[in-house]
């Protein structure tokens, strides 16, 4: 799909005299090729996903999702925690909305533990270093661990573990409608792709340098041993220290693409991924203001052993 | 006129806050800009995602950082 771009990071590493078989060669070519390649589908992404965004309307969504009970709550909470944006700021706000609107709190979940996995620019720069196939099922994975997590901590009732004042909590009514004209939308999709890129650009540079490393010097396959697909402990050592770790998830997109041509499992890859966005101890610190530890607990157990399944069927399958 | 600005704190409601001044002192009306960042007042204005920017008591905008020109047409309209 990007061939027009290796032919020119090609090109650009001839021009200033390196040999394309060269370490120094091979990695600048892919970093040239990799961050071309990653901007335009970031942007592209977020363009669209914004443009699509500016039609949704939470405070009608939570209503919808309140309306709906069993697992179709948890997959409504599920798909809206796919389209809002990715600030960790609002979790808590949403949270509360939800609670005071009657959704139980297992479906607020099955939104909490989505809505970080799964976003337009993880996404984007899948696509970017995947191609469709994986980029589509990262998204399905995303979408079957909230719907299950958010089941499964259900079944806890925990309910018990929502701090009281978050029942108490009177939400105002507001039907604000956010834009006035197609132009509008249009201009706060720019605006966001602006932002977004703006925000992130050097999380993926430093990932694709690294990658670019990786690509340059590591051998071929020198990675298969230890974390390669027939690894069985592989996933969950990743999983796990991923857990507290919180870098811009999009960083590791680019790393965990070089891993793979090095011989790590696919999946060990993105279950690590998944678990650096949807686990992080910012995430609990905010999440601390409306439920209990325990539950915090649950909620990590829940969402780290889901994350560890998908990477097990990832390594399957791939 | 009284303007606030909603959030617990994050980068994107800092900004706008900045935002927010930056639009009062280009239109030179009268206007003071109040921070919200207390969870529960945030909460009656029905915010369910922050920044949101309040003007005289309705919410015009919620869960996106504007910019000083758009706030100053929703200063004017």
């Amino acid at each position: 799909m990007f061939h027009f771009l290796e032919v020119f990071g090609e090109f650009i590493t001839r021009s200033v005299g390196l040999d394309l078989d060269s370490h120094w060669g091979e990695a600048l070519t892919f970093f040239i090729y990799d961050t071309l390649k990653i901007i335009i589908m970031l942007s592209i992404m977020i363009f669209l996903i914004s443009y699509l965004r500016s039609y949704i309307n939470p405070t009608k969504l939570k209503k919808v999702i309140s309306k709906v009970s069993g697992l179709g709550g948890h997959i409504l909470a599920s798909i809206f925690g796919i389209v809002t944006p990715f600030c960790s700021c609002s979790s808590v706000p949403m949270f509360i909305a939800f609670v005071e609107a009657g959704i139980p709190v297992g479906v607020t979940l099955s939104f909490l533990i989505t809505s970080p996995i799964v976003n337009e620019a993880a996404f984007a720069i899948l696509l970017a270093s995947f191609g469709w196939k994986i980029a589509v099922i990262y998204v399905i994975c995303g979408l079957v661990v909230g719907i299950v997590g958010g089941i499964v901590i259900g079944l806890f009732k925990p309910r018990k573990w929502v701090e009281p004042y978050v029942f108490e909590m009177k939400f105002g009514n507001s039907a604000e409608e956010q834009f006035s004209s197609q132009n509008d939308r249009l201009k706060w999709s720019i605006d966001q792709v602006k932002d977004i890129v703006g925000r992130v650009w050097y999380f993926v540079l430093i990932g694709i340098g690294i990658g670019a490393v990786i690509h340059g010097w590591v051998p071929d396959g020198a990675l298969a041993n230890i974390a390669g697909s027939d690894n069985p402990f592989s996933v969950i050592v990743a999983v796990i220290v991923g857990i507290p770790l919180y870098s811009n998830a999009l960083g590791t997109i680019p790393i965990a693409e070089a891993l793979i041509n090095k011989g790590v499992g696919i999946g060990t890859a993105l279950a690590f991924m998944m678990s650096v966005t949807a686990l992080s101890l910012p995430e609990c610190i905010i999440l601390k203001k409306v439920i209990k530890p325990k539950l915090i607990a649950i909620f990590i157990a829940t969402t780290g052993i889901g994350i560890i399944l998908v990477g097990y069927v990832f390594n399957l399958l791939f | 006129m009284i303007i606030k600005v909603l959030g617990t704190g994050c980068s994107k409601c800092k900004k706008l806050e900045q935002e927010t001044i930056k639009a009062v002192k280009e239109t030179g009306i009268e206007a003071t800009i109040e921070k919200v960042t207390e969870l529960k007042d945030i909460m009656e204005y029905g915010v369910m995602m922050t920044p949101a920017l309040v003007i005289d008591e309705k919410v015009v905008s919620s869960g996106r950082l504007i910019y000083s020109k758009e706030i100053i047409k929703l200063i004017k309209g």
